[in-house]
């Protein structure tokens, strides 16, 4: 099952410079994971200690944010396309 | 962690690095406005021991009448910045507006009348686009409620820098027109400002353009520093005891207290506790509800409002903005649409200021703090207007009286003039007299 993850300028050195990589999961924690075996050092960029998302990181599924949705438990399934985007701005 | 190089030795700059708000590493100072670690904000870092030298009252009175007489305090190198006379806004004492809620000492700090464009926003764009053409973009770009729009579009013409803004497709008539008048490109995306801006972080690092609150966000921000400075020297160099701003990401209210906090440093005022009150519109308030529940985080809100100009529903410097509230025994607080035209309607006829919804949820604000006996009479309160309604006419319409229509006759005036002296307004808008 693939799922497609577009990755932030900041975090582009632990991709090869990709923009987007293909993922697997069938959760927005499970991808973290999937993330992780890909490029690793990835995880602990999107997560504080205690293994929280980071309270700048926001993400989105299908240009939703996850935080209308389930959080870290969002389901994803085949297709979907995942966003990372690190603090915004404003007006 | 990037290693911090020297800037040019020529350079007049005063900053030395990019910092991380959350985890202090610093890097050089080029177009990127997030923490590679955490991703927290970026913010400028200065030299302070350097302007505690070389800056006095004196020398800042010296300088141009615009934003540049503080040019040591912004973050760019050149001694020729964009200078459109942005800034030094009339910071007037509102006695009417004052007696009608029972204060004493209250100022509207009025950038309605910022040039070019009639808002704040001239402020951050004039010190982005200066460091924009630093670092070598020819072209610029902005997601934006409307008046970011404006400002980017109206100072990339001026500046020959070629243009292209985002903004949510159903912005009023008036901040749309504002901005093809300076032929920019322009993007309506159908979507919310968040999902404008969404957007725009994903299309930032592409095309090799300078977004002024993306990756110039850390530049562009300071601007709004100048709001804090001016509202000092204005009162004489000393700062107010209390502050009354709008909410929208939130960056505006703290780097207001930054510029106090850094006058305090160098020496050019003296130290006193300065509280500050944030103000946002009940349907876009994600910052007052944290701030009311106590917590230190903002959970994003879909917005729901009139107030567009600052309608964000994921702000952020949220967090900061709680912070600062906290912190200076001030407060945040919401107000409803109708609350909001009534205040743009209280500052018109009292102040004869016209602002926009933004200004009309912060006077909504100060009034439902004065109430709420959350500010004392006594304080010297400045209040911001940051923004002008002759771009959000939609807002107020059907809100306000009609021209009673006469014909070209004495009689007719005299009868028109009897009927608006005697009858209610209801009855006569609506009889040809």
């Amino acid at each position: 099952m693939a799922v497609k993850v577009l990755i932030p300028t900041p975090l582009q050195k632990l991709t090869n410079n990709q923009a987007t990589i293909e993922c697997d999961g069938t959760t927005i924690a499970e991808l973290l994971e999937s993330l992780e075996q890909s490029c690793p050092g990835i995880k602990t960029r999107l997560c504080d200690e205690s293994g929280e998302l980071r309270r700048f990181v926001n993400f989105y599924v299908n240009s939703e944010d996850i935080r209308f949705l389930d959080g870290a438990n969002t389901p994803l399934k085949d297709g979907d396309e995942v966003s990372i985007i690190p603090a915004i701005a404003g007006g | 962690m990037t290693q911090v190089t020297q800037l040019q030795p020529r350079s007049t700059a005063t900053f030395r690095a990019l910092k991380c708000k959350e985890c202090g590493a610093e890097y050089e100072p080029k177009a990127i406005h997030v923490c590679e670690f955490c991703f927290g904000p970026l913010e400028v870092a200065y030299d302070y021991s350097t302007l505690r030298r070389t800056v006095t009252r004196q020398s800042i009175q010296a300088g141009p009448h615009s934003i540049w007489r503080y040019r040591p305090f912004l973050p760019v190198e050149t001694n020729q910045p964009i200078d459109v006379g942005t800034g030094l806004t009339p910071l007037v004492q509102a006695h009417r507006l004052a007696r009608r809620l029972g204060l004493n000492k209250l100022y509207i700090k009025n950038d309605a009348v910022n040039m070019p464009t009639l808002s704040f926003k001239d402020r951050v764009v004039s010190v982005a686009l200066t460091r924009a053409r630093e670092l070598g973009f020819s072209t610029v770009s902005c997601a934006s409620t409307g008046n970011l729009a404006n400002s980017t579009a109206a100072i990339a013409a001026h500046a020959g820098l070629d243009c292209c803004v985002f903004i949510p497709a159903d912005l009023e008539a008036g901040k749309v027109m504002g901005t093809l008048i300076y032929s920019p490109t322009v993007m309506a995306v159908q979507g919310n400002y968040d999902q404008v801006n969404r957007l725009c972080s994903e299309v930032a690092n592409t095309h090799g353009w300078g977004f002024v609150n993306i990756n110039l966000r850390p530049y562009y921000s300071e601007g709004s520093k100048t709001l804090g400075y001016e509202v000092a020297e204005q009162l004489g160099w000393h700062l107010p005891d209390h502050i009354v701003a709008p909410l929208a990401s939130g960056s505006l209210f703290t780097k207001i207290y930054k510029g106090f906090r850094e006058f305090v440093e160098v020496g050019l005022v003296e130290d006193k506790p300065v509280r500050f009150s944030g103000a946002q519109a009940e349907g876009c308030s994600p910052i007052a509800q944290a701030y009311r529940e106590g917590r230190d985080f903002v959970t994003p809100v879909k917005p729901n409002t009139i107030a567009k100009s600052i309608a964000i529903g994921n702000p952020a410097d949220g967090v900061y903005a709680v912070d600062i509230a906290r912190k200076t025994n001030g407060n945040i607080e919401a107000v409803t649409d109708a609350e909001i035209i009534d205040g743009i309607k209280l500052l018109a006829e009292t102040e004869g200021i016209f602002t926009e919804t933004a200004g009309g949820t912060t006077i909504a604000v100060l009034k439902k703090l004065v109430e709420a006996g959350k500010i004392d009479p006594d304080e010297t309160t400045v209040v911001y207007i940051t923004g002008n309604g002759l771009k959000t006419q939609e807002a107020v319409q059907g809100y306000i009286g009609e021209p009673l229509t006469i014909e070209p006759k004495l009689d007719s005036f005299e009868r028109a003039l009897e009927r608006s002296r005697t009858l209610e307004r209801l009855e006569w808008q609506q009889v040809l007299v």
